[in-house]
């Protein structure tokens, strides 16, 4: 390389700025380990960890829309009666004869509409959005029984649930790429998983010389490698676990398309921006020319629509659509954003951290079940966590000096 | 008894990233008016939070004397408990509570845990009058003034018994009237054995009322002077405070004002919350490419309804009335079409209206003109980082990078991060409310050069604006308010203070 030199900064220094991003990976693989001994290993294995993405992806995608909502110091609690109804009526879409691209898109159509409903009343009606997501949340849960006659509708058959709890692999008959008896590989999760890590190291590289070209500062060299080397590390482990098993969930591909997405837009968009600057002063933000309602309105929208994917997602799961679905689906969303980082006082949240949020959960969810422990410790574990980590939050917010 | 009630020691305090307090010493005299100095950023409120209590003892190095020994304070209560009391340049009373009740907030004594109000209502009447406030004790805080909201601070503070009183701003948001009555309040106080320790900017006050000045400069203690023996003056303050001798206080004017950009016609803003109430009465007036205007009045007069009103109608029910810019009559629904319109607006309530304190200064700076720095919707972070880094060069803000959170930053700094989000979206016309309040000299100075270097590029500057000298000092034309209406207009070579306050009260 050239002699430029390079402005670095020290480990400590990153280390205190991201202390909250890192921390909570931490708490993750530090909860995986202590469930390990207890479980005998087995939460660990390719078929749990397959599992949980099966099982808890639609809260995932429900935490990144609620993660914009709770950032603009809004709320969405009618997100599992509006899951309930659009499951219901992708099913009898599903069961009139229509394919899974035409019900998908009618899941996301239905729940952008309601975003959009409920995000007129709160945007430029000015109601508080507790108040308008709470009448959402009962008016959905009765339409759900009106539109179900009370009953569970049951789907005409599996393809449906193919997006929940199939794979890549299955759907594409990849056959496995390893097979020596005692392991099997399929590939769509390895290759998969190698794209993404080139990508990502790839881009890393090319921004960090960016930066170096225009003098900014970057983490020293060691730091910057090592970074890249543990996240590869991590997600081709990842990667070789679902191999291992089934191969790559759709449920996964879904999720990473929506964090993906949804990350790209708060991050690197003027909407992004936006939405943070409502989120921080809604008054400042509306002296800088910034539309504070639309902004309002289009965050609901956002929400609608992950609601809308997330039924899709969960009722394939159950393979049924139930009149009772998406009981506390709401709670699960916002608890994952709160453990994953998001500041009570608006304009703080990221989508990685809720998603690490929503794993933490899940992680504890599932290493109670494998135990089975019943679900009455599973609420006062999952308060308790909650409880913690905005403590955490609060108190490490204090000593920066930001709240 | 001792000759010092107050002793400081090398004392040193740390925050992430910043040395606020380096070494400081400072001693003062019991019963004498000791007035601290120093810019923005220099130290002296956080130097009130050791004394106070406000960050305990262990929190910083050095050591604190009151009264003769030294102190442990963990919490404001316990240096309320020796007769320490602090008051805010913020102040910190509860809004919906009414006077009495924010007197003896947190002090009330109980029988069998019920409060008797009689014997309070009583109480604080006594206080009342010793501060000259003659308002009735029930009245709800929020409905006074900040002039008024002062004197319920203060009084709250005698009834807790003080005896080392500490002013943090005492004057900087009331007008002359109330500062004269505060500041003679403090010579009373001084009478009756109160020491007290006043931070200010308004440096003809200080020397009006202090016996001794001390100057912080970039969290030291630079030089101590005894006012009336050292023939103290201004200038010997403001070199010991910027470093380096200020002989301009205003830069040299050379404007030309040329034709008329921006015509207000019978512009009348309806009150928020009482609609038949007119905040603004048929107000009209007319400014010029290249110049720079002025608004003085007193507090309520209506200037920053009525230009915060014309910014997108930001204020008030309904306005009523015509703005043309640059002839062609202006539709300035909202913000955004003010903006579009060419004006830009700074508020005088940074911290609220101006700033988004939880995000940092790049975040701030770019936020009304983020179209400027992307492509399709996507912003070009590396441009986002290199405009906020020439905007911190050109305004000097004092920090250690652009990634510093703005609620850090000193009030001078903060005020540089607002002028600089108004400067990128580059408005020609630009509205300012209280440029320079709870500004230090130096940053004073350097915004004072923006502003007329903006009117230099055929640009036009309105600026609102208590401080008489700045109007005075900056304008081509002073427009006088009072009552929502408009007294008059003077052209900067017949202004005066005098001329100006007659205007605006007898008109």
């Amino acid at each position: 390389m050239g002699e430029k030199t390079i402005r670095t900064t020290d480990f400590m220094t990153i280390f205190k700025n991201n202390i909250r991003n890192y921390s909570m990976f931490l708490i993750l693989a530090l909860i995986m380990l202590i469930f390990a001994p207890m479980t005998n290993w087995r939460n660990f294995s390719a078929r749990n960890l397959t599992n949980i993405f099966f099982q808890y992806s639609y809260v995932l995608i429900l935490a990144v829309g609620m993660v914009q909502c709770i950032i603009i110091l809004g709320i969405d609690l009618s997100v599992g009666s509006v899951c309930a109804f659009v499951g219901a009526l992708t099913a009898m879409i599903y069961n009139s004869g229509a394919g899974m691209p035409v019900t998908i898109v009618s899941g996301l159509v239905i729940g952008l509409s309601i975003g959009a409903f409920q995000g007129l009343w709160v945007a430029y009606a000015k109601i508080p959005a507790f108040i308008v997501t709470l009448a959402g949340m009962m008016l959905f849960r009765g339409l759900t029984y009106f539109v179900t006659n009370i009953n569970p509708i049951s789907l005409r058959n599996d393809g449906y649930s193919y997006l929940a709890t199939g794979t890549i692999d299955e759907v594409l008959k990849l056959g496995p790429i390893v097979d020596n008896g005692s392991i099997r590989l399929f590939p769509a999760a390895l290759v998969a998983g190698t794209l993404m890590v080139l990508v990502f190291i790839v881009s890393e590289v090319m921004i960090r010389q960016r930066k170096i070209a225009n003098d900014f500062v970057v983490s020293s060299t060691p730091i910057f490698i090592g970074k890249l080397a543990i996240i590869s590390v991590l997600v081709l482990a990842l990667a070789e676990r679902f191999a291992e098993y089934r191969g790559l969930p759709i449920a996964v591909l879904v999720v990473g398309v929506t964090v993906f997405i949804f990350q790209f837009i708060l991050n690197n968009t003027v909407l992004g921006r936006y939405i943070y600057a409502v989120g921080g002063n809604s008054r400042s933000a509306k002296l800088s020319g910034i539309n504070s309602e639309f902004i309002t309105f289009i965050v609901f929208c956002f929400m609608g629509l992950l609601a809308g994917l997330a039924a899709v997602v969960s009722t394939g799961y159950m393979n049924t659509a139930l009149p009772q679905a998406g009981l506390n689906f709401e709670m699960d969303a916002i608890a994952a954003c709160y453990i994953g980082g998001v500041s009570a006082a608006g304009g703080i949240g990221s989508v990685i951290g809720v998603i690490v949020g929503g794993l933490v959960m899940s992680a504890i969810n599932n290493g109670m079940s494998l135990m089975n422990l019943g679900q009455h410790y599973q609420y006062v574990v999952k308060a308790a966590v909650v409880l913690f980590a905005v403590f955490y939050d609060v108190y490490t917010r204090r000593k920066a000096g930001l709240g | 008894m001792d000759e010092y009630i107050l002793e400081i020691e090398n004392l040193t305090k740390d925050f992430p990233g910043v040395r606020a307090l380096d070494t400081v010493n400072l001693k003062v005299k019991r019963g004498e008016i000791h007035s601290i100095c120093g810019e923005n950023g220099a130290g002296k409120s956080t130097l009130m939070s050791v004394i106070s209590g406000v960050y305990p003892k262990g929190s910083f190095e050095g050591k604190v004397f009151y009264k003769g020994h030294e102190t442990a304070y963990h919490s404001v209560k316990d240096s309320e408990k020796e007769g320490l009391a602090i008051i805010h340049q913020e102040l910190a009373l509860s809004p919906y509570l009414s006077i009495y009740e924010n007197i003896f907030l947190g002090h009330m004594q109980t029988k069998f845990g019920i409060i008797h109000w009689d014997t309070y209502i009583k109480e604080s009447n006594k206080y009342l009058n010793i501060v000259g406030l003659h308002e009735p004790p029930e009245t709800v805080v929020s409905k006074l003034g900040v002039g008024k909201q002062q004197l319920v601070e203060i009084a709250r503070a005698l009834s807790k018994k003080v005896e080392l009183l500490i002013l943090d701003e005492p004057t900087s948001s009331l007008n002359d009237d109330e500062s004269e009555k505060l500041l003679n309040l403090i010579l009373e106080f001084k009478k009756q054995g109160i020491t007290s320790v006043m931070i200010s900017h308004k440096l003809n006050e200080v020397l009006k009322v202090a016996d001794t000045v001390t100057v912080l400069r970039d969290g030291k203690s630079v030089s101590s002077y005894d006012v009336r023996a050292d023939k103290l003056s201004e200038t010997m303050i403001i070199k010991d405070m910027v470093g380096r001798d200020l002989t301009h206080r205003f830069p040299e004017r050379k404007n030309v004002p040329a034709e008329v950009v921006m015509e207000v016609k019978n512009w009348t803003v309806y009150h928020p919350d009482y609609h038949s109430i007119k905040v603004v009465d048929d107000v009209s007036f007319n400014l010029r490419r290249g110049e720079i205007l002025a608004f003085c009045g007193p507090m309520g007069a209506g200037r920053t309804e009525l230009m915060m009103s014309i910014f997108g109608k930001s204020y008030g029910s309904r306005s009523e009335g015509e703005v043309l810019i640059n002839g062609k009559k202006a539709n300035l629904h909202s913000c955004k079409a003010a903006m579009k319109a060419g004006l830009g607006y700074i508020s005088e309530d940074r911290k609220n209206l101006g700033l988004i304190l939880i995000q940092d200064i790049r975040t701030n700076i770019t936020n009304s003109s983020l179209e400027k720095i992307s492509r399709s919707g996507i912003v070009d972070s590396h441009k986002e980082i290199m405009v906020a880094e020439k905007y911190r060069a050109e305004l000097s803000i004092r920090t250690p990078s652009v990634f510093q959170v703005t609620r850090n930053l000193s009030g001078g700094n903060q005020q540089k991060v607002v002028v600089s989000r108004s400067l990128m979206a580059d408005p020609d016309i630009f509205i300012v409310d209280e440029p320079t309040r709870g500004i230090d000299v130096g940053a004073k100075s350097e915004i004072y050069s923006i502003l007329n270097n903006m009117a230099a590029q055929g640009k036009s500057v309105i600026m609102v604006s208590s401080e008489l000298p700045e109007a005075l000092g900056m304008a081509d034309r002073i427009y006088v308010m009072n009552e929502g209406k408009i007294k008059g207009m003077l052209m900067h070579e017949e202004a005066t203070q005098e001329k100006i306050m007659h205007l605006a009260l007898v008109g």
